[in-house]
């Protein structure tokens, strides 16, 4: 029977894969068999569904029951009751898309409500491994259509039209870049593809690519054809094992339909793709480094220009676009760089995915019209930070970009409004902060990150950033002196200015931005010797509060250093020379009478 | 195998029917019950037939589905079928012979199959 009366849509995506998937997909394989519902029931494993905090998650069609959390011991209940008797497991279900005795469809839902997939239109739908689902999705009819009905040009006027700028950051117009390679002179061209997502927290590319490899390969079949290209190039981390995969097979399905290869669909155009696997270092993501990478060379930006449009790849003409980028393309062929322009605000068109992650309800993969406020993505679709904990900041573009504080929480987000409070787009990353988390040490952070991860070959980045990171390291430690913000101010503009690539030339975004909205954080770090968040231990003591204090002893019995006293009836004490700030004590009181100040 | 774009809009047409089941739909929909007392009377090889013949006709918006007990557990095997804006149907002590009729008449034209409803079965 080629129709199935039921499709289980299993994610697997890398989020819900760590949390057992696999093994979750393989349960339904087994006691789906041993009820005898082989010829019935399907189970397709596809890519991200998005809510990966509530992961992992089955969908079951037709009825769309949601079930979030599912472990391997509830499948048998599952296939028992609701795939033979077709009794949904509510206990199962996530909780959000039950409404009373109805089961909400995915749109009704909170979390998706806000949300409007183009990019990841596929993700969670198809199963990424099988090119026919991907072509009852539309699939490769934009390919056909550029190949069949449109001039070169008319596909770079398409991709000019919808306004879609780069998704990896810096938001260049992506038509415009397609112009210049075009109008490159030379007669061997390559398109590349950047699949070298590096930013702490951030996986959009990878869902991409894990969910929908065909999508990209089709964008830069037409990519290849508007340049004048033949051979492309993705560029992605070893790190990223199931997209590497997903995508080896999904270039092999496509070059067995003759849509890769020579003479696509029998018009004359050859177009091939081959992947070039990094190692992961993060300066690989900048263009002239990623383009060093690809050619065996040693991963080093360099100067721009001249830019790879005119000289990228072994000296020849290169187009470089993002995965998110190419992502858009087909559906702009489709449905008409018009349709994509309507999407969005004046001067950022169309959607941007996040990876919503730190201190947040909902941690996951979010799609958002552009122009959608920070407030919409934290409380509407984000669920707000956990524990009621109040919303302080969120960090976005990773090390490179900037924080917004709760005080702008209704900037709408899109290119130049982000860049204009001193954070930037970036590629998608958003780290959540709240009240507990201090400024100074999530500077620290992306700091210690970029110093890490700087390549060394220019000195201002690769002295500059150690000398920042030695500041902030003197000032959590209680060691700041007055000037020492000034002093981070001037190295920051120093670095801004003379690096040579964007990994250093944003490396001093995160400090730039927390001195500009939380100056005060520093100061009590530097003035008062104090970290208001209670963050830095080198600023802390823990304090019991003679009030509360029940002369219990629990405390005294669990600390490691022996550094709490006391005597029955009288409240105890902490010895501050001792104490080695570690926090059990707090944990372990049983009336909340020791805190840390 | 290299495809001409002939092939491609096949396998795009043959491909949606298979998971079209896929996106949120408002049709018909079948459901079977299947508690004990459904699957002891033969529900599964009603459901089995049903699957059958709309694949066979390639019927686009329906949906079947099954539920639990429906109450009536002397009447079993129960299908119901619930079409927008009409009322609900209940056919009892199914067969899967009697599954082609319904699809036909029912499901395509949109005439009850008197004679298999509950009513029927009541009055006699």
């Amino acid at each position: 029977m080629d129709i199935f009366r039921s499709h289980i849509l299993i994610c697997r995506g890398t989020g819900c894969t760590s949390s057992g998937s696999d093994q979750v997909a393989d349960a339904f394989d087994k006691y789906i068999k041993e009820e005898g519902l082989e010829q019935e029931v399907k189970v397709v494993r596809t890519g991200c569904f998005g809510l990966c905090e509530v992961g992992p998650i089955v969908i079951v069609y037709p009825e769309g029951a949601f079930y979030s959390r599912v472990e391997e011991k509830d499948v048998q209940e599952i296939v028992k009751e609701h795939l033979v008797k077709g009794r949904v497991v509510k206990r199962l279900l996530y909780q959000e898309s039950l409404d009373k005795d109805r089961i909400k469809s995915l749109n009704e839902v909170e979390f998706y409500k806000k949300q409007m997939r183009v990019a990841l239109r596929n993700c969670g739908v198809i199963d990424p491994e099988n090119i026919d689902e991907y072509i009852a999705m539309d699939g490769y009819k934009a390919l056909t259509k550029v190949l069949t009905e449109m001039t070169r040009e008319q596909v770079i006027e398409e991709v000019k039209k919808s306004g879609l700028r780069g998704r990896g950051g810096a938001g260049f117009p992506t038509g415009t870049k397609w112009e210049f390679v075009y109008n490159a002179p030379g007669d061997k061209k390559y398109v590349c593809c950047n699949a070298d997502e590096g930013d702490p927290g951030a996986f959009m590319d990878r869902s991409v690519l894990e969910g929908d490899p065909h999508s990209v390969l089709e964008a830069m079949a037409i990519a290849g054809y508007a340049v004048g290209a033949d051979q492309g190039y993705i560029y992605v981390r070893a790190e990223y094992p199931i997209a590497v995969r997903r995508l080896q097979i999904a270039i092999e399905q496509a070059r067995n339909y003759g849509l890769l290869g020579e003479n696509i669909l029998g018009t004359g155009f050859n177009f091939d793709i081959d992947l070039k696997i990094g190692a992961g270092a993060f300066v690989c993501g900048e263009e002239t480094a990623l383009l060093n990478s690809m050619e065996g060379k040693r991963g080093t930006p360099r100067p721009r220009p001249p830019f790879p449009a005119n000289k990228g790849l072994w000296g020849k003409p290169t187009l470089l676009n993002n995965v998110e980028t190419y992502a858009n393309i087909c559906q702009i062929i489709n449905k008409g760089g018009d349709w994509f322009a309507s999407i969005g605000t004046e001067r950022s068109k169309g959607t941007k995915i996040f990876a919503l992650g730190g201190k947040i309800n909902n941690t996951g993969l979010v799609e958002i019209p552009m122009g959608t406020t920070v407030r919409e993505v934290i409380y509407d679709i984000g669920g707000g930070c956990p524990n009621g904990k109040a919303f302080k900041a969120v960090q976005t573009g990773g090390p490179s970009g900037g924080c917004i504080p709760a005080e702008l929480i209704d900037t709408p987000i899109e290119y130049d409004t982000l860049v204009k409070i001193g954070s930037m787009m970036g590629s998608g990353g958003m780290i959540v902060m709240d009240e507990d988390n201090c400024m100074v040490d999530i500077a620290k952070f992306f700091l210690q990150f970029t110093c890490d991860e700087s390549c060394g070959k220019c000195t201002p980045c690769r002295e500059g950033t150690k000398r920042m990171l030695e500041l902030l390291e003197k000032i959590t430690e209680g060691k700041g002196e007055e000037g020492d913000i000034e002093k981070l101010q001037t190295l920051a503009m120093n670095i801004k200015d003379s690096a040579l690539c964007a990994l250093g030339q944003t490396a001093p975004n995160p400090i730039l931005s927390t001195i500009r909205y939380f100056r005060d954080e520093y100061e009590a770090h530097i003035k008062d010797k104090r970290c208001p968040a209670g963050v830095c231990a080198a600023l802390l003591n823990y304090i019991i509060l003679e009030d509360k204090c029940k002369a219990c002893g629990i405390c005294a019995k669990n600390c490691p250093t022996n550094s709490i006293s006391g005597k029955p009836k009288t409240p105890y004490v902490i010895n501050q020379d001792t104490c080695i700030k570690c926090g059990v004590c707090m944990d372990k009181c049983p009336f909340g009478a020791i805190i840390k100040k | 195998m290299k495809k001409t774009i002939q092939e491609l809009e096949e396998i795009r047409k043959k491909t949606l029917d298979k998971i079209n089941i896929r996106k949120e739909r408002e049709g018909t929909r079948i459901v079977v019950g299947m508690a004990t007392c459904g699957i002891a009377a033969g529900a599964r090889p009603v459901l089995k037939a049903f699957v059958e013949e709309v694949s066979k006709r390639g019927l686009q918006d329906v949906i079947i589905s099954q539920t639990g007990c429906i109450g009536v557990c002397e009447y079993e095997p129960v299908v119901e079928v619930y079409k927008p804006g009409e009322e609900k149907v209940t056919y009892v002590r199914m067969k899967p012979e009697k599954v082609a009729r319904i699809v036909a008449e029912h499901i395509v034209n949109g005439r009850v199959v008197n004679e298999y409803t509950i009513g029927s079965v009541n009055k006699r």
